[in-house]
């Protein structure tokens, strides 16, 4: 996983509240048996005015003018601020892959679907949960200002605004230290390996018919 | 002490460790897989040569990419196909079992685990689908998960993870007649919203949820997901260890007695302490019809289209503009008047065999309206295909201009060939309302079987308690 600490980059703001995995990644994309190249199909069925297929060349396809990825001057963002429960729907992680492989880091919003958030962390993205007004305000400013910038650290957990306000925001202990230094899960856990089997002798007494197999 | 909700002696019975900011590796007693959201999985355990931990827990078929038309030519589409030919081939390597797509055990891996008996009360069981709260509906911890998640749960048995709270929805007194589980859970949806039960687990229970059937559970807890909650749950009755007797992997004999005697005591406690309880009166509750693009856009079959000029809040006004625009709807249009092109009988929601008896009821004797372009019945299972076959129903489907398919998601996302055109409306007995999930530009209006069968032969929705 790439590590994440320090974030300054071009806002996107995507002012629609629900935007549920299904827009970020429609479903014909999920067939592939990649992590990688979702990028040029994130938010599909809003960015282009043509249907899209796995394995296209999306540079050919008519893009959406209204679309605020098509708009020249947030062209190269970094950093998606968006509305209340971000992400909701299918557990589908080419979600954020689809994000990350555009370019996205940070994602602002009010709220976020809890699977979601969740695979976010596991993919070198930063969610980022700010007050609905504070979100409301970077709104008015981002749409206000062409070129608008946030600069986000992660280790200090601020967000710095062009005028050099400072926000504060909260994030797990654990999926902090996990994002800073990009760490894998599976090694964290696999260090746990004897509680694991301990836990299984236990259990294996308590309640032996989870330990019949199927087959 | 207060006592503890169902939810925390589920938790409590499997955390392997917790560390001190509150993070708990939890172990994880069934892991079902499909063929979406494995592939990357079983890719990443091969790059670090890992293997998986106890392979005899995990249950795999497909189920997203799979056609509902013939199979004797295999998968015409060839991503698709690669996709389900790698779920073999993963499960092969591994050792895993897999019902794959010429198994008559194959079918939706949320019908799949409780028809077999996989899914037991008091287990923790996650898939790679959002839908896995299906299987709260046996007192069971039931949760989606991402891919890495999968990939975790595979290497290690258990995943990391932070308890939620508790939230109690408790629908009390008896629902009416044609009110059914879907319609409850589309309301509860329409109270609290597609957030409200965002970090928490949902306990449901009342007197009109334990008087539900379990199949009637398995879709109210798959729609928990719908209103933000990742799980939802029932408490363990009679009905529950009658429904789990006797299933292929079900245990038996003495293991059997001993099961249900700890499986007795997966309820909440008298004195039990929720973050938050909703209340409902199950006799305000009508049969439901989604009119928007989330699922909490839903009102009773009596109601009109909303419109967004009586909507304060400016995000939410917005959002029922783009919706209405999308669906093609005019605020105040009578639920009624609304006429579908395609009605879809399937999905983790709605294909079992009861689900299929309540729409096969409606439609016996009757035509399809000459305004329906398409009518899909998509059984669960194939067992559930079988006993509706046993029974007669598809005779009766077929007789009425329904067509009769093989198991599978099918039209509910539409990987496979099964999908809306722009601009088409569906009646539909799926879970997701979502812009484009039916197909793109495709308009979904969630509904109960029976009412999507009533719509098929009227032509328009239409009050099953008036039939």
């Amino acid at each position: 996983m790439q590590k994440l600490n320090h974030i300054e980059g071009i806002v996107v703001p995507l002012d629609r509240a629900n935007v549920d995995t299904d827009a970020i990644i429609p479903k014909q994309f999920l067939k592939s048996i990649r992590r990688t190249g979702f990028g040029p199909n994130l938010f599909d069925e809003w960015r282009y005015l043509d249907h899209g297929e796995p394995g296209q060349d999306c540079s050919q396809r008519p893009l959406n003018p209204d679309f605020v990825l098509n708009q020249p001057r947030y062209q190269g963002g970094t950093i998606l601020l968006a509305r209340e429960n971000f992400g909701c729907g299918s557990s589908r992680e080419h979600a954020p892959w689809a994000l990350l492989d555009y370019g996205f880091r940070v994602i602002i919003a009010p709220s976020f679907a809890d699977i979601f958030y969740n695979n976010c962390f596991k993919n070198g993205i930063l969610p980022v949960v700010l007050d609905e007004a504070v979100v409301d305000r970077l709104f008015d400013e981002v749409t206000a200002n062409e070129g608008y910038r946030l600069a986000v650290d992660l280790e200090a957990q601020t967000i710095t605004t062009p005028s050099g306000e400072v926000i504060s925001f909260e994030v797990d202990d654990f999926r902090k230290h996990c994002l800073l230094n990009g760490l894998d899960d599976i090694g964290l856990t696999l260090q746990h390996v004897e509680d694991i089997r301990s836990y299984e002798q236990r259990r294996r007494e308590q309640a032996p018919w989870l330990f019949t197999d199927l087959g | 002490m207060a006592g503890k909700t169902l939810y925390d002696k589920l938790w409590d019975d499997h955390v392997v460790r917790t560390e001190a900011d509150g993070t708990a590796l939890l172990y994880i007693d069934r892991h079902l897989v499909h063929e979406v959201t494995s592939p990357q999985a079983f890719e990443g355990l091969r790059l670090a040569g890992r293997k998986v931990w106890r392979p005899a827990t995990v249950l795999a078929t497909p189920d997203h990419n799979v056609p509902t038309t013939d199979r004797s030519q295999g998968i015409s589409d060839p991503v698709s196909r690669l996709q389900v030919e790698t779920l073999d081939a993963n499960c092969r390597a591994f050792g895993i079992t897999e019902f794959d797509m010429r198994d008559q055990r194959q079918g939706i891996v949320h019908v799949i685990g409780p028809e077999e008996g996989a899914t037991l009360p008091g287990m923790t069981v996650v898939c790679g689908d959002s839908h896995t709260s299906t299987h709260g509906a046996f007192g069971a911890l039931a949760f989606g998960i991402g891919t890495s998640e999968v990939e975790h749960v595979l290497a290690t048995q258990c995943l990391i993870q932070k308890k939620s709270k508790n939230m109690l929805v408790s629908v009390d007194g008896r629902a009416g007649e044609g009110v059914t589980a879907k319609d409850i859970v589309l309301a509860i949806i329409g109270r609290i919203g597609t957030a409200g039960g965002t970090g928490h687990a949902i306990e449901f229970g009342g007197e009109a949820i334990r008087a539900l059937s379990m199949e009637g559970r398995m879709s109210l807890c798959n729609m928990a997901i719908e209103a933000g909650a990742r799980a939802g749950m029932v408490a363990v009755d009679d009905k529950t260890i009658d429904y789990v007797k006797g299933r292929p992997y079900a245990p038996s004999g003495e293991l059997w007695e001993q099961a249900v005697a700890s499986w007795r005591e997966l309820h909440s406690d008298a004195d039990a302490q929720f973050d938050r309880v909703v209340h409902i009166d199950a006799a305000d509750i009508v049969p439901q019809v989604t009119w928007g693009t989330s699922p909490e856009m839903v009102t009773g079959i009596d109601g009109r289209v909303p419109d967004p000029a009586q909507e304060d809040d400016p995000v939410r006004r917005e959002g029922m503009k783009q919706a209405l625009a999308y669906m093609g709807l005019t605020p105040g249009t009578p639920i009624t008047d609304i006429r579908p092109d395609k009605v879809f009988i399937g999905s983790c929601t709605n294909s079992r065999i009861e689900d299929l008896r309540a729409a096969a009821a409606v439609v016996e004797g009757r035509k399809v309206a000459d305004n329906i372009r398409q009518a899909l019945v998509v059984p669960g299972s194939g067992l559930v295909k079988r006993q509706a076959e046993e029974e007669g129903l598809d005779r009766i489907f077929i007789e009425a201009g329904f067509e009769w398919r093989e198991p599978g998601c099918s039209m509910c996302l539409a990987m496979n060939a099964d999908r809306l055109e722009p601009g088409e409306r569906c009646a539909s007995t799926s879970n997701r309302n979502f812009e484009g999930r039916q197909g793109q530009g495709g308009r979904t209006h969630l509904v109960s079987p029976a009412m999507a069968a009533l719509a098929a032969v009227e032509g328009h929705f239409a009050d099953i308690r008036e039939v």
